[in-house]
């Protein structure tokens, strides 16, 4: 059972070795391809352990549980891991086609993989430290990717990119600090209870906007958000959908655990803070997008605006919001990068994501236009598909609560994505080519071709299982959401019984040598 | 590069010694102050130090290899050392040890997974320092 919780970070960071040794050849892109299926089969197996038994949990070295490292999985890390899994075989699959010699020469697929193992391991870890670290894995492959070929704007979206972070990182690196120097322990499950007998707790709410801070300026929260449509746009198309799609949630992932785990101790405080930026994030992000004029720019800020969604979830915090920040992460991570590899073919055979260059799409690819309807409808929220159930899921949850001015704006910033959307679907597919080019999908080779359209279609249908079979999906939001909300089982299953006693003994060892 | 023959002389003995002093606080490590970080940062010394002297060609050829490939293969040793626990049932990152010729008395020579994972840790050290100094000697 230790070993398919440690699965999803030894695959990926295993395939980042070979696939770097053989870069020079073909066998390396392959192997990151292999590599990324074997990780999506570890994360299922892994899925259908935590259906199975609830959250289970390992001690890595065989450290017990408040001292060593605890990898943990619940039902929400569980299906994290399974999307990354997805979107990672799907954007390893794409750059088959996309990537060129250069960029694996350079080691994109060791690279890919170490962000895949970060990711993972930020999902896995049940130790606030080792969350830092694998943060950092993340910091530094991601910065690798995004320079990974050296353009101008490249290196100007990545300073900013790597400056924020590191800010971001030395504010939650600090907040974990005070956390310990206050509470003694790392572990997040003994964390939860180790909170509620600090005495100070003014300094705790202190150390609980740190990390609002530090992982609001990961995900890409209001006011912290502009090192993302920095940025985004810059490298390679792949390099993009795996950023859009797994990255900025790992930040919201972070936020939803913490501020389900630890820092519940002043609700109305905390949470009302999450709630204000949550709205801002949502109308700053819509309003940003629709000034821009390049598909990916648009894209980026939308990022931004739906990352307001799931913390609208996690800030109202009643049952039914957390169902729809856990079903609003799920789906938003499949149709945002899905979005972004749309993008990228637009780009191969039209010429450009500026949308003033480009048109005709509609006409010579219609195939495309289908490809990009669906995951654009579902991030806008039409019926039946999957984002209408996230949005309709949190809209609810608002008015049950009576917040009819945050359900308003979560209405009207969905009004404003499909205004984005209809203007990209306006300039680029719809109005012919300025150049008179005429954007045909046969103007990539078969191999090409093949590379980057099965992923997009794959994922464009997962769309399509969430948005018209979405009570499975739905039911299974709610059993993560009630773990979330009632965390005995997760603290059981870290910390146990027998494992709580050792602790409690090899404490009183340590005090008897002081 | 620097054109001395000062330098160039006294880098010779300097780079054997620093290699050789860096095996030796990798070595230590376990129960010293030492280990595979520190190891990997005085060893890489060593070659940057060749690299001032003689110039980053020179060191890649006495490299034999490509740093990078060294990091990457230190990445494997150092994870491999993690997954050997598998062979003995054990969670991820467990110990195991081999106490080579114990007898009753004397516990012989240890030899664990531990040193493999401090071993993993110099080459990744090593070779990620050479990396981005060699770029950066050969830039300017």
């Amino acid at each position: 059972m230790s070993w398919i919780l440690a699965a999803p970070i030894i695959i990926p960071f295993a395939t980042a070795v070979f696939a770097f040794l053989f870069r020079a050849s073909l066998l390396g892109r392959w192997l990151s391809v292999a590599g990324t299926a074997a990780l999506l089969l570890a994360s299922a197996i892994l899925m259908v352990e935590v259906l199975d038994q609830g959250v289970i949990a390992a001690q890595m070295g065989q450290w017990a549980a408040p001292f060593g490292i605890t990898l943990v999985a619940d039902l929400l890390s569980a299906v994290m891991v399974v999307i990354t899994g997805i979107t990672g075989l799907a954007v390893a699959v794409y750059a088959l086609g996309d990537i060129d010699q250069g960029k694996e020469q350079l080691g994109y697929h060791a690279l890919f993989q170490v962000l895949l193992a970060g990711v993972c391991g930020a999902f896995l870890t049940g130790d606030i430290f080792n969350l830092y670290v694998w943060f950092e894995v993340m910091l530094i492959s991601s910065f690798g990717l995004l320079v990974l070929g050296g353009k101008k704007e490249q290196l100007d979206g990545g300073i900013k990119y790597v400056t924020l972070n590191l800010i971001s990182t030395i504010l939650f690196l600090a907040g974990v600090g005070l956390l310990y120097g206050l509470t003694g322990t790392l572990n997040m499950a003994d964390l939860h209870s180790a909170v509620r007998a600090v005495e100070n707790q003014g300094l705790l709410l202190v150390i609980a906007v740190m990390f609002i801070v530090a992982f609001g300026v990961k995900a890409a929260l209001f006011p912290l958000f502009f090192w993302l449509p920095a940025s985004y746009h810059t490298p390679a198309f792949s390099v993009s959908a795996i950023f859009a799609g797994l990255l900025t949630k790992v930040g919201v992932y972070a936020l939803i655990r913490t501020f389900t785990l630890i820092f519940t101790t002043d609700v109305a405080y905390t949470h009302t803070i999450l709630l204000w930026i949550a709205g801002f994030t949502m109308v700053t992000g819509v309003l940003g997008a629709a000034a821009m004029n390049d598909m990916r720019r648009i894209l980026s800020f939308h990022i931004v605006s739906q990352i307001g969604y799931m913390i609208l979830g996690l800030a109202l915090y009643t049952p039914l919001a957390i169902v729809g920040a856990v079903f609003y992460l799920v789906h938003h991570i499949i149709v945002k990068a899905n979005l972004f590899l749309v993008a990228g073919v637009a780009e191969r055979i039209a010429g450009s994501t500026d949308l003033d260059r480009i048109g005709g799409l509609y006409r010579y690819a219609p195939f495309l236009g289908l490809l990009f309807l669906i995951p654009a409808f579902s991030l806008a929220g039409f019926p039946p598909l999957s984002g209408f159930w996230a949005k309709y899921v949190l809209v609810k949850a608002s008015l049950d609560i009576g917040n009819y001015l945050i359900a308003g704006v979560a209405l009207a910033v969905g009004l404003l994505t499909i205004y984005s959307m209809t203007k990209i679907w306006g300039y680029a597919f719809w109005k012919p080519h300025p150049r008179d080019v005429e954007p045909r999908l046969s103007r990539l080779s078969g191999h090409d071709r093949a590379a980057l359209l099965i992923p997009i279609a794959s994922l464009a249908a997962l769309t399509c299982v969430i948005g018209f079979f979405p009570e499975p999906f739905v039911q299974f939001a709610e059993r993560s959401a009630a773990q979330l909300l009632d965390p005995t089982a997760y603290i059981a299953a870290v910390l146990g019984d027998a494992d709580a006693g050792q602790g409690a003994a090899a404490l009183a060892m340590l005090e008897d040598v002081k | 590069m620097m054109n001395s023959i000062i330098l160039n002389a006294a880098t010779r003995l300097l780079t054997a010694l620093l290699l050789l002093f860096s095996v030796y606080m990798l070595w230590r490590g376990h129960n010293l102050p030492g280990g595979g970080f520190i190891g990997g940062l005085i060893g890489a010394t060593g070659f940057v130090l060749h690299a001032i002297a003689m110039g980053a060609e020179a060191t890649r050829k006495a490299l034999r290899h490509d740093p990078q490939n060294i990091a990457m293969i230190g990445l494997g040793v150092a994870l491999f050392a993690g997954v050997f626990a598998a062979f003995d049932g054990d969670a991820f990152f467990t110990g195991q040890w081999l106490f080579f010729g114990a007898t009753e008395t004397d516990k012989g020579l240890p030899i664990s997974t531990v040193l493999m994972f401090d071993v993993g840790v110099y080459l990744v050290v090593f070779g990620a320092i050479l990396t981005l100094v060699l770029a950066l000697e050969e830039e300017v």
